[in-house]
């Protein structure tokens, strides 16, 4: 048998060998990407002094505001209908996949093999495919947010379901309540806080998200950050960025009181 | 009368978790099964109700077979069976008058159930029970503010408004304070009696059961090793449960 000092003495090597090996992936990556640390590091400082000179906002760029505020809240839109619509989708389905409340094993497998396939195939590649059929609009960028949307919520509502439902599923069966009445009675009232708390935070990521497929579908804020870029208008670039941020830390910040009442 | 016969269990092959039980209670008896953890208690409370589908037996409420039961009997079947849980399984969110009325959804159409849409005698009865409960001034308090023991005194009050025949308890006191403890026992010793139902319940505290239970019941590994009135029940039949668990523990 191993003494308590022996023990502590290899978790010891064990940590020092932990923070060996982390180090020399680094190293190795760097050697491969050719990236020199102490440059990279340095250049640091003056990539941000170059930007602040050229992205700060202009009184010009300041007039432009009107335009960039109507864009924005196309986007906050699209954005909030589509993580709305992915998560009465992705509730109905999780209840139907889940080990709780399921139909049974193989449509639980099957389930999280969907969400997986979604979830995992990044937005910008779904944007891209969906382009070919719904060329560049506002629904292509919605059904893209969606699809990634619903992969992600299926898999949380599923865990939702089975980690904070299960006992008191079991309470109403044992009642003698039918399926429906404890999936309405038990299920969705337990599940609720986590389940709108979960939808805050996909509206907030989509959000972000939603302005990099404007990009891509001509659409929206990220429409009208390409035009300026693509325009060398840095400044009006500056003042979009800025935009976004308000409204995205704004958005963070109302969704955090909503944690705080309904929890 | 509930009447459990040759009830058997395994959950894998070769293993089983219950082999043969068999024991009967009356209405107006408190009945506790005791027995170390891992034991079958659990099985067995679920059994009664059709949550565990056992294997093997018969379990007889007025003589009518449970495990026999279609669909629709046994939702008949399980409103006659009220059941109390160590966590209380409460739905925390919702107010405790709300959580009593659950009971009542064995007996309610899909609809009214789903929505939960209720009578002024049902209402009325929730409010009855809780003050029978001593919770009087607590129905429009969310569960989720309640102290543990109030809490299970919600969940004998959701069973009590099925009107049950029996009542099964697993390990209703397991989360309590020694105070909160003595109330819960005291109030389902005294229900039992006043609606002349029948109490089974899984304790681990065998001063408890002794004190609180008509009869008592032991299982080790699966089986029934005594079945004795609590003031029969001797230290020497209490080391058949435990000696031989300990002993193995110890090597
Ligand atoms: N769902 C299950 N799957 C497999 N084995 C189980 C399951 N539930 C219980 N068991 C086993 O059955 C035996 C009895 O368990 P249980 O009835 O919970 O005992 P108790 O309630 O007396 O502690 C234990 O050995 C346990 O590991
Ligand atoms: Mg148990």
């Amino acid at each position: 048998m191993s003494s308590p000092i022996k023990f502590l003495a290899q978790k010891h090597r064990k940590q020092t060998a932990i923070i060996a090996v982390i180090g020399s992936i680094y190293l190795l990556s760097s050697w491969i990407l050719n990236f020199d640390s102490f440059s990279g590091f340095t250049a640091v400082p003056r990539a941000f002094n170059w930007l602040g000179v050229n992205f700060f906002p202009t009184s010009a760029s300041v007039e432009l505001l009107p335009q960039i505020w109507k864009k924005l809240i196309e986007t906050v839109a699209l954005a909030v209908s589509s993580t709305v619509v992915a998560a009465i989708i992705a509730l109905f389905v999780a209840i139907l996949g889940s080990k709780a409340t399921g139909i049974n094993g193989y449509v639980h497998v099957v389930v999280r093999g969907i969400a997986s396939f979604f979830r995992n195939i990044p937005l910008v590649a779904w944007a891209m495919i969906l382009l070919f059929s719904f060329k560049q609009s506002d629904f292509t960028g919605f059904l893209a947010l969606l699809l990634m949307t619903v992969g992600y919520l299926i898999r949380a509502f599923m865990e939702i379901i089975e980690d904070e439902a299960s006992e008191t599923m079991m309470a109403l069966k044992a009642t003698g309540a039918s399926y429906f009445q404890v999936i309405f009675q038990a299920v969705l009232p337990q599940i609720m806080p986590s389940l709108i708390s979960w939808v805050l935070y996909m509206i907030e990521n989509n959000v972000r998200d939603a302005t990099l497929v404007g990009i891509l579908t001509g659409t929206g804020i990220g429409f009208v950050f390409d035009l300026y870029f693509k325009s060398f208008r840095f400044d009006a670039v500056g003042m979009t960025i800025l935009a976004i941020i308000i409204v995205v830390i704004t958005l963070e910040v109302l969704s955090n009181q909503i944690r705080k009442v309904i929890l | 009368m509930l009447e459990v016969k040759h009830l058997t269990k395994s959950y894998q092959k070769d293993r089983p978790a219950l082999t043969d039980i068999t024991f009967s209670v009356e209405p107006g008896n408190f009945l506790a099964i005791i027995g170390p953890s891992g034991a079958g208690k659990t099985t067995i409370l679920r059994s009664l109700n059709q949550l565990i589908r056992d294997d093997h037996g018969q379990i007889l409420l007025d003589g009518s077979d449970i495990r026999s039961d279609n669909k629709a009997q046994l939702r008949k079947h399980r409103r006659q069976i009220g059941m109390v849980f160590q966590n209380y399984n409460l739905v925390e969110r919702l107010t405790v008058i709300e959580n009593v009325l659950h009971g009542r959804l064995g007996y309610k159409s899909t609809f009214a159930g789903m929505f939960g849409i209720y009578s002024e005698d049902e209402k009325k009865e929730a409010l009855d029970l809780l003050d029978k409960v001593g919770l009087k001034d607590f129905a429009l308090q969310r569960c989720s503010e309640l102290s543990g023991g109030q809490k299970q005194r919600v969940g004998i009050a959701r069973s009590l408004i099925q009107h049950p025949k029996v009542i099964l308890c697993d390990e209703p006191i397991a989360s309590l304070d020694p105070a909160s403890s003595h109330t819960v026992m005291q109030l389902l010793k005294d229900l039992t009696v006043e609606f002349n139902i029948i109490c089974v319940a899984n304790l681990h505290q065998i001063d408890l059961a002794k004190k609180y239970a008509d009869r008592i019941v032991g299982i080790r590994q699966g089986k029934l090793v005594f079945d004795e009135e609590s003031d029969m029940l001797s230290e020497e039949i209490l080391e058949t449960l435990y000696d031989q668990t300990t002993s193995k523990e110890l090597k």
